[in-house]
């Protein structure tokens, strides 16, 4: 019986948390900062003030070297995303120039292009990276930490943003920057200092607040349909469980004579 | 069309005999939903209709993914995520397809273990278990092809080392796996044909499932004591088995209930969880992933598959003994392939005349070693194939293969199988009286002590 336990034991744990390993081999080998986020629990939604302030970070720090490919610009309108007024969208998109098969040529954006591709050849593009990267896994590959924390990916990009430590080296005719998330030397440099944008809402530009908002920005371009798709987690759940005590006391009426006439057997 | 003795369909009115006469359709669906199943199934029982759930969930959610994919090198990427962002309800399409996988394997899983427990696939259910043996097969080529299609990172890498099992084989391999392709390595080709097979197999894993059931609605289900239904009579069997419809219909509804609120709720709120992070970064030829992990239901045969190294000294004997045909690669995929073919004899390698585990006090302390390991082996195909976790998935490997190639066939010789009930009846009226504590004097059922 005791094995039988054991068994039965290690087999939740297969259902539960063992497939978590899969983010395993994408190994964390920094330091990653479980930082809080609007966006995280069953219940929590994208903050549209922080989303329009990462997208002022992404537009100012980021997009010159960095791509957001699968993102178009009608959708930083969107209802639980950025929210930008449509007229406010439109400016937006006219700061980028993007490539028309048609024209052949160069022209501002508008509201159904995408954001361009990455500019810089070993920027990776940006629009799923908070999905791309894992922030926490383990222990024991048992991906017990990715059940309780989430999987991490935009406590990575913020803790890869503030994780440089400063040091420098010059191999092979290129710069390395130490980066503690990373758990090791990249290629890009650091690139948020203090009030290096001006927020338009107040809230100070500290290093930790851009990386942040950036971080949160870019888990919206990940996952645009978040909050539709913990709303429908929600409306599911509750509708199954409710189906599920319908049927329990269905299934228990139906088996009642059956059951009644085994036991005066 | 079951040998157990019940009503079978009666046309009553005009209209109902002129259509038996042409075609007795009506008829067939009374009896498949009307079939006497045994009282005692428990809940182990379910997942039957759970899988055929997961099979119509993955055909509706993928008809509707492959109008809006683009099976092409340069788009399928993109398309998936236009389905994610631009498709009306294509977030939750995609997420219900790539969970509903999970919860395909899950199920089936649970449902061979079963088998395995209860005896389900002995005599006469050998067929039936060959069947869903080859559904299974059908299941794993389809969800490998299918993770191939979001042409991600994992996924480009999966199909270049999966395929690449076949350019394993000695001599022929190269150019099976050149026509597996359709070319020289994993390229649009590949995945143009993975997409046509992806959409094919589910037909025949359905049309695998019609015989399935058809083959136990012949034979009867089996049950927790593994003793069958009397047939003497149709009162006889009455006491036995009641209809399929509404008793099992209404029960397996209820836990179809609850396990996709489950699902749901894993859908819903942590829908990439049991997925590969890197499967988010679109594939790349020219860069390697550091480790390359299938998806976790494949991962105990990915341990066995990575288990012998060169160093293995039975490796290194077979590899003296066939002058250096079969290496350690070839070795491998022969045992992963040989680990499921060995799965699939279990009804002739175990020489038990006692069906159900119930009875079998030695059988049952290997069988839940043996889930036991298999979870072991799901973990350690999970960890990078070094050190200390290829020894762990030798030792796995080995309990493996002797568990159906040593075990089964002793057991049945050296084990003393406890008293079996007379009848299904009999075990149903018991298993009931002992739960009820209320039942009055009767009280729960004292355990048998013997006389000493």
């Amino acid at each position: 019986m005791k094995l039988k336990t054991l068994a039965v034991a290690a087999l939740s744990a297969l259902a539960l948390a063992l497939p978590g390993t899969m983010a395993e081999a994408t190994k964390v080998k920094g330091e990653v900062t479980n930082f809080d986020f609007s966006f995280q629990g069953l219940t929590g939604t994208y903050d549209r003030n922080q989303l329009q302030r990462g997208l002022q970070v992404y537009h100012e720090a980021c997009a010159s070297c960095h791509g957001l490919q699968y993102v178009a610009f009608r959708t930083l309108s969107d209802p639980n995303g950025p929210e930008l007024p449509e007229d406010q969208m439109r400016a937006f998109a006219d700061m980028y120039e993007i490539w028309d098969e048609d024209l052949r040529d160069w022209r501002p954006a508008t509201g159904p292009d995408h954001f361009p591709e990455s500019q810089f050849e070993g920027a990776p593009d940006l629009s799923l990276m908070t999905k791309a990267r894992a922030g926490f896994s383990g222990p024991y590959g048992l991906g017990i930490n990715q059940l309780m924390k989430g999987i991490g990916g935009p406590e990575y990009v913020a803790s890869f943003l503030l994780g440089y430590t400063g040091e420098e080296d010059f191999q092979a005719g290129s710069m390395f920057y130490e980066n503690k998330a990373y758990g090791g030397w990249v290629s890009m440099a650091p690139v948020l200092f203090d009030d290096m944008v001006f927020y338009e809402d107040g809230t100070p530009a500290t290093e930790q607040q851009m990386a942040l908002d950036v971080a949160a920005f870019l888990t919206w371009t990940a996952e645009p349909k978040l909050v539709e798709r913990k709303r429908a987690g929600f409306i599911g759940v509750i509708f199954l469980s409710v189906l599920a005590v319908l049927l329990y006391l269905t299934n228990k009426q139906l088996w009642a004579p059956i059951k009644k006439t085994a036991k005066e057997s | 069309m079951a040998g157990i003795p019940h009503d079978h369909y009666e046309p009553k009115t005009n209209a109902e005999k002129y259509m038996h006469r042409r075609l007795p359709i009506v008829g067939l669906i009374y009896d498949t939903i009307m079939i006497p199943t045994p009282k005692n199934l428990n809940w182990m029982w379910i997942w039957g209709v759970v899988l055929v759930f997961c099979l119509v969930l993955q055909i509706v959610t993928g008809i509707v993914l492959a109008m809006h994919y683009t099976p092409h090198v340069d788009m399928a990427f993109a398309s998936v995520e236009h389905i994610m962002r631009n498709v009306n309800g294509g977030a939750m399409m995609r997420y219900l397809h790539q969970n509903g996988a999970m919860l395909f394997f899950f199920a089936v899983y649970l449902h061979m273990f079963r088998s395995m427990y209860y005896g389900s696939y002995k005599a006469p259910r050998e067929i039936t278990w060959i069947i869903g043996m080859l559904i299974y097969l059908a299941m794993m080529a389809t969800a490998f092809m299918g993770y191939v299609l979001p042409w991600g990172q994992m996924s480009f890498w999966g199909a270049t080392v999966i395929t690449g099992l076949f350019g394993a084989i000695p001599g022929i391999g190269e150019t099976l796996q050149t026509w597996i392709l359709g070319g020289p390595a994993v390229d649009n080709a590949a995945l143009n044909r993975f997409f046509s097979l992806h959409y094919l197999l589910p037909f025949v894993i359905l049309g695998l499932v019609i015989v399935h059931i058809w083959a136990f609605h012949t034979t009867g289900n089996n049950n927790p004591t593994g003793v069958e239904v009397r047939r003497g009579s149709k009162e006889e069997a009455e006491k036995d088995t009641l209809p399929f419809w509404p008793y099992f219909v209404i029960k397996d509804l209820f836990a179809l209930a609850v396990i996709l609120a489950l699902f749901w709720a894993v859908v819903g709120f942590m829908p990439n969880f049991l997925g590969h992070t890197d499967n988010y970064i679109e594939a790349n030829p020219l860069v390697t992933p550091p480790e390359i992990v299938p998806e976790w239901y494949f991962l105990p045969f990915y341990a066995i598959l990575r288990a012998f190294t060169s160093d293995v000294w039975i490796v290194i004997a077979v590899n003296w003994l066939t002058f250096g045909i079969v290496d350690a690669t070839f070795f491998g995929v022969l045992a992963m392939f040989g680990s499921i073919f060995v799965w699939a004899l279990l009804p002739w390698l175990d020489t038990s005349s006692v069906r159900s585990g119930r009875y079998r006090p030695m059988f049952k302390i290997w069988f839940w070693l043996f889930i036991v390991n298999f979870v072991v082996l799901t973990w350690a195909g999970a960890m990078p194939a070094e050190g200390i976790y290829t020894n762990i998935a030798l030792i796995g490997t080995a309990y493996w293969f002797a568990y159906f190639l040593v075990i089964m066939p002793l057991l049945g010789v050296l084990e003393k199988p406890l008293p079996v009930p007379e009848t299904i009846e009999e075990d149903f009226n018991e298993t009931l009286k002992s739960k009820s504590g209320d039942g009055g004097p009767k009280g729960p059922a004292p355990e048998p002590i013997p006389a000493e």
